[in-house]
């Protein structure tokens, strides 16, 4: 079998292990501070990482592609400081603030541009929106299988053989080429970049696709394409209500919970 | 242009019956279908349905469609979007609602994309504009950090929602309703994914949807070891289940099924006892259901403490002991 073409989509998100309490909204969009830097999607560094467990047993191509404006490139590198081979960036500000139907349509079209693919790979859900559409959308517009919740993916004869996790299990499924993958958490976390993956990381340069390079027009994509409307995005204000039970010792403090909660007749 | 009329949430059956997330659905459903003054319709497809299609009554359903195949065994989503796409053809919904479980994630996506119609994904709320009679849609997003209200001028308007989200109606068997059988021929040369085979990993023991009470342990347990012994001690105690955040699952101390939050199990116990859990949204997003959350963490600033209604601030290896003491003591008396 000739060498595999994989696909891997990217998105740039503020960083979602900041802690809660630095999540602002303002103008109905999520305002971090300066010093959270952004990341690449966890559930992309998984979809990622799946690509790279192929790409170790049997060799390929990953290109790596991310939709957005202002991607930084330190961010987004990662894709090939890891062991990606080309980084392909849909970089306009027509590409922001989409939605599901937006981002699927815009990557798609890049995708079928591309050529040559015979896995792509996707995060089971973005880790901003975490609306978990956009593979699946791309395998519906390209009219590809798709299989969500991969925790094991595997290439053989042509065919791809994957763990789909289910609730208290997984199957085991066999589907040919090309097909969608949307990954998941369990598959294991995205590897360590080398100091040679770094290196050759910063002297390799990204293509950059503008709308027109796609066909696209403007109102196909990002806000202006959008199928939902967001009317407003707001913090649910929450009163803090803990009681905190102390003691003389911690062990007195433990004590007096369990006197408490009995009190409370929650026990 | 088609007239869209009418709710239509797609059942799932758990062991030949009825779902409990579809009789959550049902409940939303039957508000939403009666502030719009339209019927209520409820797809159930399996191999077998059998009275899941009475319970969909009893539970608000005023018409069941009933699509009962061999090849709907197990979920498929090529096999299901055929009796899907037919049924909405056929009876053209206004609104579709489905679980945020893990068919409804595979299915809903595919339908929305292929109905060229807009989806919002794990809705916590739902309700009709009395105005526009268009569908306001309550998500959670970044992690649960926020909360975005989406609406569409799309039609049919789709939408997944959270177990536990919204509440059920009470069971009522003398509830009228009609059973309608969905002739679908499926296409098997349209299913392209083979199932080799389906694997059971469950943990034995209890399992946390239905556990009155939750012992959850976090990264800050330090490893697999006491999982086994002090949160399993005060589960077995409490007649519990034992469950974790997402780190202990993605180091391999516990198995994946005992991961509560935005991509694991959500819960809504009587109690849930958070040990050592700083309580990032993306938790929270599982456990918030829960009807009374006890916190322990030695990081009086944890985010935990805002879910939490009695906490302790201090290391779980000095508070627990003496608390796993004083209970037995009161639970013997």
């Amino acid at each position: 079998m000739p060498d595999i073409n994989m696909i891997v989509c990217c998105k740039q998100v503020p960083d979602p292990e900041a802690p809660p309490s630095v999540f602002k909204v303002a103008d109905n969009k999520i305002q971090l501070p300066q010093d959270i830097k952004p990341v690449i999607g966890q559930y992309e560094e998984f979809a990622l990482e799946a690509a790279l467990k192929i790409k170790d047993a049997m060799g390929g191509k990953i290109t790596a592609i991310c939709s957005g404006n202002n991607l930084i490139r330190d961010v987004i590198k990662k894709a090939l400081a890891v062991g990606g081979d080309e980084l392909v960036l849909l970089e306009d500000e027509a590409f922001e603030e989409g939605d599901s139907w937006s981002t699927a349509f815009a990557l798609a079209t890049a995708i079928k541009k591309i050529g040559e693919y015979d896995i792509i790979f996707c995060g089971r859900q973005s880790s901003d929106w975490d609306a978990g559409q956009v593979g699946l959308g791309i395998a519906d517009i390209l009219g590809l299988p798709a299989v969500t919740l991969a925790r094991k993916v595997e290439i053989a004869d042509g065919k791809a053989k994957i763990e789909q996790v289910i609730p208290d299990g997984y199957q085991a499924i066999e589907v040919a080429l090309p097909v969608v993958v949307t990954v998941t958490s369990e598959l294991g976390a995205l590897r360590y970049a080398a100091l040679k993956g770094i290196m050759a990381a910063a002297k390799k340069q990204p293509v950059i696709w503008k709308p027109a390079d796609l066909g696209l027009e403007t109102s196909q994509i990002g806000a202006a394409g959008r199928r939902s409307k967001l009317n407003k995005l707001f913090q649910p204000v929450k009163e803090a209500k803990c009681e905190m039970i102390e003691g003389e010792t911690l062990a007195e403090a433990g004590t007096n919970l369990a006197i408490k909660l009995r009190e409370a007749k929650l026990l | 242009m088609a007239e869209y009329k009418g709710v239509l949430i797609c059942g799932e059956l758990t062991n030949g019956k009825l779902a409990s997330i579809s009789t959550e659905l049902l409940g939303c459903g039957r508000k939403l279908a009666d502030d719009l003054k339209e019927d209520l319709s409820c797809l159930l497809a399996s191999d077998t349905i059998g009275e899941a299609s009475k319970e969909a009554i009893a539970f608000g359903a005023d018409k069941v469609y009933v699509a009962e195949q061999p090849a709907l065994k197990e979920y498929q989503a090529d096999a299901y979007m055929q009796v899907v796409e037919q049924l909405v053809k056929e009876i053209s919904p206004r609104v579709i609602l489905i679980g945020q479980t893990s068919v409804g994630r595979d299915l809903a996506p595919r339908l929305a994309f292929r109905l060229e119609t807009s989806l919002a994904t794990d809705c916590l709320e739902l309700s009709i504009d009395p105005e526009t009679k268009s569908l306001i849609q309550t998500r959670p997003v970044y992690g649960g950090n926020a909360q975005a209200i989406l609406t569409t001028e799309l039609m049919p308007q789709v939408a997944t929602i959270r177990a536990k989200a919204m509440t059920a109606l009470e069971r009522d068997d003398s509830r009228k309703g009609e059973i309608i059988p969905s002739k679908v021929d499926i296409d098997t040369s349209k299913l392209r994914i083979k199932i080799l085979e389906t694997v059971k990993e469950e943990a034995v023991g209890m399992k946390l949807e239905d556990a009155p009470v939750i012992v959850s342990g976090g990264r800050g347990m330090g490893g697999p070891e006491p999982f086994q012994t002090i949160l399993k001690e005060l589960a077995d105690l409490l007649h519990g289940a034992v469950g974790s955040s997402r780190p202990p699952a993605d180091n391999g101390w516990l198995p994946e099924a005992s991961h509560i939050g935005l991509t694991g199990k959500i819960v809504g116990p009587e109690l849930y006892i958070a040990i050592a859990i700083s309580g990032a949204s993306q938790h929270i997003a599982g456990c918030s259901g829960s009807k009374h959350i006890i916190a322990i963490n030695k990081d009086s600033d944890a985010n935990i403490f805002k879910e939490a209604e009695f906490g302790v601030v201090g290391k779980y290896e000095e508070v627990l002991p003496a608390f796993i003491g004083k209970l037995k003591e009161l639970l013997a008396g």
